[in-house]
């Protein structure tokens, strides 16, 4: 799970360039769009600078409130897992898999994502 | 009805066919006590549910309206009822029950049994009016009841709640988090007639009339039919009306005793299944428990005395010797934020001869009572409307028989020192119940611990204590603190787990070691093992502590992650993804011209405004990407930030004062700016409000403040810890008669002091309850420096005041700041997902 866990360019397809790394925020979330083969989405993208992948993608939408906010929560870390904490009602997910700690039932869709140089490329599917 | 297809679970010899009916809370608390007493192998259980739920939290019903879904209410993992080997059957009713050949009836078949538990709760009653069943009409019992309230709220205005005790006032609490205009209908002459007497009801009536609940009393509604300006119209004895779109009815509840009563078993006067102490009905094979279930003529509308049922129907199955007794039904509540406690025999009426003691403040809306034995040595009984912060003393006092202080009225008496009389948990038996939901006492709870339950978590996992109704938290707390501290364990004050200090602990570190990142106050001072990022609850409480000491911008890079949204992006987040912008308005004075400017600025931005409860104008629902503009405009105007979405100085109100007013002796206005100038941007454990008032008219209610001043012909008399919000407290006069000078510096000094020790979201006035010593200790150190730290405050205070600078301005003059506000880092069009109507002639969300 390195920065290069992207495939090489082969098939462009899968993959989409979003921003560059100046677009982010270390240890802070940001959001973009994202086109899926179900459409546009809106993604968060946080920046854990030195902590594992070091990218996280996720659904920008909080299931509990429906609004699209879920990259302007606090990043922080239970139990060793890196979290984002919804900033209306505050639930936790957790950004490797976007499971919800406060409620087994939820769980936000992740995308694989990583540097290639300074852009950053996530896979849609 | 009945089909023939016979579906009887084969069975070995030597078990029995056990049928629960209902999957309720205590039905669901009986197959759970069955699995852990072990007895479950005995059995091979069913249980059928007529919700399509399995088992959930009906006594957090409500939470349901405010984001919690039916997963996190249920009482059990999805697969808990299969992993035990239970069959359970949900949406499956019971339709009948065969006593002659042992069998029950459902729409599916037929099923055998040779031990029936029946408990299937009870039903919300609704007064046979004409038109209680027209469209609109709905209870308040189950999950599915709210969806349909729900529904029904969607295109509603208004909403009716028939019955005003407790479950009508939960009821009303949940339409008007829909946003309906909520009215009660009470039959009676008071609310809650069950627990409360006349003034305590008036009392209460007031308070939640103030609320914004329309209260109606003694009105019996006779028919309910169309409505002309709503769907319903409710016609009142009087033949007055009330128009409404939707009615709950939640006029008391009814055991569901229907299947009982059709296969003949023994049913009482008003209903409920007639049991006897070991829950056996008067068929040897079926026995009841919970809300249906009738023990010495009466019903116990209360989940904790349905779990002891539970309890006995279990060791009456297995030939164990437990017994059904009767319950406490004591209770305490926050009803639509307002307080309610009921203790044993509250209205004094079961005990003749019993005497009473009743105070009541009407200033503070306080309400106590106490019923005694005549000799005065023991509690029969208390109510308490307005604060229950002595609820769990009285309680202790009620269920241990404990002899009553000299004067009892002391208890319920205002007390000097301004801490409530607690018994501590030192005096309490072993027998001490501690949390009835869970029969706990005090003596297992110490037993958890001698077994080596080393905090409050684990004395909880090994006693169930406090996951019920969670009404008995903060007595939990205190003994299980109270006992670890006896047996020399530490008691673990951590703020989170990623920092083993207190907020006060982490503040003096960050000012003595002079840290100003919290990188390096991880670094030196985290927990090793989690020693990485931080999380919601350290992060904002560490950015606090470092704005306070150091006071650089919290939009500088290094704070950015540490901020809550609202202080991320300067503005208070609302429901929808939007923000609110308020400009300060120092002292609520404002020039026509900047008026103007607000307006012009909310037209070309569509923002909805409203003159808010602090004298300023609240500009809400702007798209994130517009805020630097709004800013940049309102910044050339002459604004600057208002800080409503940091923990720090909020707004100084302010009357009009001498400059206009005939009675005014100071200049109210001119002081309130002053103070508001010179402690904006100071940021807190949580927000400060002010108060000026010109004079003892008080027009500012600078009483209800952290810091009220009331003018004098001589100057200033300066009142501290006040608090408006959810629970109010009247500030307590601290100085009188200062001059300008002395009144900063004392005020300097008290909120410094107050920065340095209150823990993270405490504001003022539960920082003073809980401060050792109380008003008197306060003085000692603000007014005759007790700790010879005056000087150290008063300059922090003045670096505070120096280093000001308004954080919008700062952030619109630097490009990377700036960054933040793109709501997309790859588009720049707006958010599609907020959708705006209008209402009254402005924007709100959809
Ligand atoms: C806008 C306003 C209501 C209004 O339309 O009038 C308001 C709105 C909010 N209040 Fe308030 N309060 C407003 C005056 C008050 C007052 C009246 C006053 O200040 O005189 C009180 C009672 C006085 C007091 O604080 O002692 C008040 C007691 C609260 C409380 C309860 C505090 C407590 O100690 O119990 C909260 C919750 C909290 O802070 O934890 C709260 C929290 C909130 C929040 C921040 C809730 C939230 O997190 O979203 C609301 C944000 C609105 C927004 O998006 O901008 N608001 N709030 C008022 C803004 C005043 C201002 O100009 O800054
Ligand atoms: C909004 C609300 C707030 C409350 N707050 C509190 C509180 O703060 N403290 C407190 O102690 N109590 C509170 N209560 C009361 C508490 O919920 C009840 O005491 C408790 O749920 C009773 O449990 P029970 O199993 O007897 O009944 P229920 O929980 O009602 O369960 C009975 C179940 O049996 C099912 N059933 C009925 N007939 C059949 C049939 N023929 N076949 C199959 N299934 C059937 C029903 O559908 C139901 O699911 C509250 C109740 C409500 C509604
Ligand atoms: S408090 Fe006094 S000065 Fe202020 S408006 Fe009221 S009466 Fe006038
Ligand atoms: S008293 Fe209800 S949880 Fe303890």
């Amino acid at each position: 799970m390195t920065a290069t866990a992207l495939k090489p360019t082969d098939s462009t397809d899968t993959r989409q360039p979003l921003c560059t790394k100046a677009d982010l925020v270390a240890f802070s979330g940001v959001a973009a769009w994202l086109t899926t083969s179900q459409g546009a989405v809106q993604i968060a993208l946080f920046y854990l600078p030195g902590h594992g992948n070091e990218l996280f993608a996720l659904d920008h939408q909080d299931p509990f409130s429906k609004a699209y906010v879920i990259a302007r929560g606090i990043v922080g870390d239970i139990k060793g897992s890196p979290v984002i904490a919804s900033p209306i009602y505050k639930q936790h997910f957790r950004l490797e898999d976007g499971q919800c700690l406060e409620d087994e039932s939820v769980q936000l869709r992740t995308w694989r994502v990583g540097f290639q140089g300074d852009e950053v490329w996530v896979e849609r599917e | 009805m009945v089909n023939n297809k016979m579906t009887t679970p084969t069975t070995s010899s030597n078990t029995q066919k056990l049928i629960i009916v209902g999957n309720g809370m205590v039905g669901h608390h009986f197959a759970e006590q069955l699995v852990e007493s072990g007895a479950l192998a005995g059995f091979e259980v069913t249980i059928f549910g007529e919700e399509r739920h399995r088992a959930y939290d009906r006594v957090h019903l409500s939470e349901y309206f405010s984001g919690r879904d039916a997963e996190s209410l249920a009482l059990c993992d999805g697969d808990y009822y299969h992993t035990h080997g239970i069959q359970l059957r949900s949406g499956e009713a019971v339709t009948a029950i065969d006593r002659e050949q042992q069998l029950v009836v459902t729409e599916q078949g037929h099923y055998a049994y040779d031990q029936l538990v029946l408990a299937t709760g009870s039903f919300p009653f609704v007064p046979p009016i004409p038109g209680n069943d027209s469209e609109g009409c709905l209870v308040y019992r189950t999950l599915d009841d709210l969806d349909a309230i729900q529904a029904a709220a969607k295109n509603a205005t208004n909403g009716v709640v028939v019955g005003g005790g407790l479950l009508g006032l939960e009821a009303a609490n949940a339409l008007r988090g829909l946003n309906l205009d909520t009215a009660v209908v009470e039959f009676a002459p008071r609310l809650m007639p069950m627990q409360v007497d006349s003034e305590g009801g008036e009392l209460l009536k007031e308070k939640i009339e103030a609320l914004g609940v329309q209260v109606l009393t003694e009105r019996a509604t006779q028919r309910i039919e169309p409505g002309d300006t709503s769907r319903l119209r409710m016609v009142f004895q009087d033949d007055k009306v009330l128009e409404t779109d939707l009615i709950v009815f939640s006029a008391g509840i009814r055991p569901q005793d229907t299947l009982a009563r059709a296969c003949g078993l023994t049913i009482g006067e008003r209903g409920g299944v007639v049991i006897d102490d070991q829950c056996r009905t008067n068929d040897p094979n079926i026995l009841a428990i919970g809300e249906v279930a009738l023990w010495n003529r009466s019903i116990f509308g209360l989940v904790a005395p349905g779990y002891q049922m539970a309890k006995t129907a279990v060791a009456t199955l297995t030939g164990g010797d437990t017994c059904f007794s009767g319950a406490d039904m004591s209770t305490k509540l926050k009803l639509l934020g307002v307080d309610v406690g009921s203790i044993g025999d509250a209205h004094g009426n079961q005990n003749p001869g019993a005497r009473m003691f009743r105070y009541l403040d009407p200033l503070t809306q306080v309400y106590r009572k106490l019923v005694v034995t005549s000799d005065g040595k023991k509690l029969l009984g208390a109510m308490l409307v307005g604060d229950n912060s002595v609820y769990d003393t009285l309680l202790q006092y009620y269920a241990n028989g404990i002899e009553l202080p000299k004067e009892p009225a002391s208890l319920i008496l205002p007390q000097q020192s301004g801490a409530a009389p607690a018994l501590g948990p030192d005096s309490l038996p072993e027998t001490a119940m501690i949390c009835s939901c869970h029969n706990v006492t005090k003596g297992s709870i110490c037993s958890a611990i001698d077994a080596g339950a080393a905090d409050l978590g684990s004395v909880k996992g090994a006693t169930k204590a406090s996951t019920g109704c969670g009404g008995c938290a903060a007595l939990l707390k205190s003994v299980v603190d109270h006992e670890l501290e006896a047996r020399g364990v530490e008691v673990d004050k951590s703020i989170c787990e990623h920092f083993a200090h207190t907020r006060q602990g982490l503040y003096d570190i960050v000012r003595v070691e002079g840290i100003k990142t919290f990188s390096k106050l991880m670094e030196k001072h985290g927990n090793a093992e989690t020693h990485r990022l931080g999380c919601d609850i350290c992060k904002p409480a560490v950015a606090s502590i470092l704005a306070s000491c150091f006071n650089e911008p919290i939009t500088d890079a290094a704070h950015v992650p540490l901020q809550d949204t609202n202080d991320t992006f300067m503005a208070n987040m609302q429901k929808n993804g939007t923000y609110s912008v308020v400009p300060r308005i120092a002292g609520g004075e404002i020039t026509p011209e900047k008026l103007v400017v607000l307006g012009q600025v909310a037209q070309k931005y569509q923002l909805y405004t409203k003159i808010t409860g602090g004298q300023r104008i609240d500009l809400f629902g702007a798209r994130l990407e517009d805020l630097p503009a709004i800013w940049g405009e309102l910044i050339d105007a002459g604004f600057e930030t208002g800080h409503a979405y940091g923990k720090s100085l909020r707004t100084v109100k302010s009357c009009v004062g001498s400059t206009w007013c005939r009675y005014g002796v100071q200049d109210s206005v001119g002081m309130a700016i002053q103070l508001e100038n010179r402690y904006k941007g100071l940021r807190a454990p949580h927000k400060i409000k002010f108060g000026v008032s010109g004079c003892t008219r008080e027009c500012a209610e600078a009483q209800s403040k952290d810091i009220g001043i009331i003018a004098t012909e001589n100057g200033w008399n300066l009142y501290v810890c006040g608090n408006g919000g959810m629970r109010p407290r009247h500030a307590e006069l601290f100085a009188t008669d200062l001059d300008d000078e002395q009144l900063y510096r004392t005020i300097d000094r008290f909120l410094m002091f107050y920065v340095r020790t209150a823990d993270r979201l405490q504001r003022t006035s539960v920082w003073r309850e809980n401060l050792e010593g109380g008003l008197d200790y306060l003085k000692e150190v603000i007014l005759e420096d007790s700790l010879g730290i005056s000087d150290e405050l008063e300059r922090q205070m003045q670096h505070v005041v120096d280093s000001y600078q308004c954080e919008w301005a700062n952030a619109i003059s630097d490009p990377e700041k700036l960054k933040r506000f793109r709501s997309f880092v790859n588009d720049a069009r707006p958010d599609p997902s907020i959708i705006m109507t209008s209402e009254r002639g402005q924007p709100r969300p959809a």
